[in-house]
């Protein structure tokens, strides 16, 4: 019994820090249909950017997360500016490309300055909590609080706020946001400055219990298209439970079946689901 | 007007090509050149591939680098662990190509654009993670040592330089006349309208699902025999063969000289090639320089080398039809 709850603990974590990541990119996806290939890279330098505080500046976690979060959003907002803006208008092709362009700098960049090897990031909560018999890291309790505290954050900004309705009404018809008067190009760059602020919060959360490397984004963004594709791409709430999904399914598959192919799971079950579905799991919204 | 710009498009220009790629192993100042040259076949033979799913059915392929180690591994297990006789063994790295693009394009071709690209990223990466993890068939993370290399006729003898770069040289000649035959009959018309857009494809009467598949399979039957070429002439391959950075690689390479163009993975992979090796530094950093180049060419020049140059020579060409028919037409006025 204990060892379902640590499973189900674990599957927690990952299905928050998927979401996270996964809800940037369906963010970005639903607004400019861009499906951002360079999301994992923003995703490795929010490590780095929060382990140089941390480690280099003897920072406190806090702040190291909060500087990650601005310093990733103005380099989303800089690649949406210089990359993805001028490309509005050419085939679908051409987009994808540069994306792949961008990732190959980003973490070229990343390895050139700090090197190809693995970096431990310090554990900010090395404490375990104590609940019954079951003891549980407070990284992980950590993880799992602040991914849920911010999905309702950004689930309230989205539908409460003038701001994030007019992100959902650029997502729901360009045209008819931009009739009524809706600045498209600011939605744009507020858009990914959001989703670059999920990706480092969810790597500054996440590094603790993992490696720091240039590509640690790779197998992460995959497995965030995955969810995204799972869920309906541009559908929030399709991000979180896709996420879910694939938490529990890594988790649990990886201890009762293998844990040699965990990671193969999440893409065996994208081929199994579009083999039968080819939109994915839930309908996609009307876009 | 002749222009000496026009000696690109002549046929002279692709004789004279040939001719310095047959003289080259006597213009090379060491072996080493010849083995850099000979690799740079192998790529582009692949980028010949992904030209035609991406370039000419702009269907863009995020795993062709898979298909490139599918066809490296399947060689190398037929020859290392079976101990088959290498040609036997390269016709099956073809097959390998054949069963396993019709697979994954049978599933994946179902899918549109950007579904398609995650998709096939995904397939890469269930690939890499496969010959990382499959022991028992792929040796996992140590590889596959020993490959041999192509086995000789009579005399010749394909592990010395010279005689592999002239294979080398001979797949890419076939590799590059099997896809100019394409691109001129009616199958490389089709490839252009699904390129166009499906729906323009379905309402000319082009049969979607099919079409797509047949691009697919042949782009990955070039990925695979590429695979095999390179398997043997390295003699030792690893689950890295399969990462998407290979992949990348390719895509810039088609896209510096133009996909889409008959001509433009070649000049984009011996240019890469060229660039690479003479700035040493670049080797392990060339993402550093590639990356900016994509997004920069993406945006300013999406056609490629080739692609700008066809484009610019053919308006000039419709340029000066349109201006002496109207001369024509004023002299008839004036008479």
């Amino acid at each position: 019994m204990d060892l379902f709850l640590q499973q189900l603990l674990n599957a927690l974590t990952l299905g928050s820090i998927y979401g996270l990541v996964a809800l940037g990119l369906t963010l970005v996806y639903g607004v400019l249909n861009i499906p951002n290939f360079a999301h994992g890279a923003l995703y490795a330098v929010g490590a780095y950017v929060a382990y140089v505080v941390m480690v280099d500046y003897s920072g406190n976690y806090w702040l190291a997360m909060a500087l990650a979060a601005v310093a990733v959003a103005v380099l989303a907002m800089l690649s949406e500016r210089l990359v993805f803006y001028p490309l509005r208008n050419s085939p679908p092709l051409h987009d994808k490309i540069a994306a792949i362009g961008l990732v190959m700098f980003i973490e070229a960049m990343l390895q050139w300055h700090f090197g190809a090897e693995f970096r431990h990031m310090p554990v900010a909560f090395d404490t375990q909590v104590q609940l019954g018999n079951l003891s549980m890291p407070a990284q992980r309790l950590l993880i799992i609080a602040a991914a849920f505290g911010l999905m309702a954050v950004l689930h309230l900004f989205l539908t409460r706020t003038m701001t994030g309705s007019t992100i959902v009404a650029v997502a729901q018809n360009r045209e008819g946001a931009s009739l009524v008067g809706i600045d498209t190009r600011r939605v744009a760059l507020l858009t990914f400055a959001i989703s670059g602020a999920l990706a480092a919060v969810a790597a500054t959360l996440f590094a603790p219990i993992n490696l720091v490397y240039p590509a640690m984004g790779h197998l992460l963004i995959m497995k965030a298209f995955v969810i995204i594709v799972l869920g309906g791409m541009g559908s929030v709430p399709g991000a979180i439970v896709g996420a879910l999904i694939i938490g529990f399914a890594e988790s649990f598959g990886g201890f009762y079946i293998s844990n040699e192919y965990k990671d193969v799971i999440a893409f065996a079950a994208l081929v199994v689901i579009l083999s039968i579905k080819p939109t994915g799991l839930f309908a996609k919204r009307a876009n | 007007m002749k222009r000496i710009s026009d000696l690109f498009a002549s046929p002279w220009m692709k004789a004279l090509l040939l001719a310095v790629a047959l003289v080259f192993p006597w213009l090379a100042e060491s072996d080493y050149q010849l083995y850099v040259l000979s690799t740079a076949f192998v790529w582009a033979l692949a980028v010949y591939g992904l030209n035609i799913i991406t370039g000419f059915c702009g269907q863009l392929n995020l795993g062709h680098g898979a298909f490139f180690a599918l066809g490296a591994y399947t060689l190398a297990i037929l020859t290392v662990d079976h101990q088959w006789p290498f040609w036997w063994a390269f016709a099956g790295a073809g097959l390998m190509g054949v069963v396993s693009g019709l697979v994954v394009g049978v599933v994946s071709l179902r899918l549109k654009e950007n579904y398609f690209a995650i998709f096939t990223l995904c397939v890469g990466f269930i690939v890499y993670l496969l010959l990382d993890k499959w022991e028992a068939l792929t040796h996992g993370a140590a590889g596959m040592m020993d490959i041999p290399a192509p086995e000789g006729f009579g005399w010749i003898d394909f592990s010395a330089t010279v005689p592999f770069y002239y294979l080398a040289l001979a797949f890419l000649m076939l590799g590059i006349w099997v896809a100019h035959r394409i691109g001129k009959s009616l199958l490389g018309r089709t490839f252009l309208a699904i390129r166009m857009g499906d729906d323009l494809a379905q309402s000319l009467g082009i049969n979607l699902m099919r079409n797509k598949v047949l691009g697919f399979v042949l782009s990955t039957v070039y990925a695979a025999f590429a695979g095999a070429l390179y398997a043997s002439s390295v003699r030792f391959i690893g689950p890295a063969e399969a990462d998407v950075t290979h992949t990348f690689d390719m895509i810039a390479y088609g896209l510096v000289g133009g996909l889409g163009t008959l001509m433009g993975p070649l000049v984009g992979t011996l240019l890469i090639t060229w660039m690479t090796q003479s700035l040493q530094f670049l080797e392990e950093f060339r993402m550093i320089v590639f990356g900016p180049l994509l997004v920069v060419l993406v945006i300013f020049m999406p056609k490629g080398i080739v692609g700008t140059y066809a484009f610019r020579r053919n308006r000039r060409i419709a340029a000066e039809l349109t201006a002496k028919a109207r001369a024509k037409e004023e002299g008839q006025r004036r008479a």
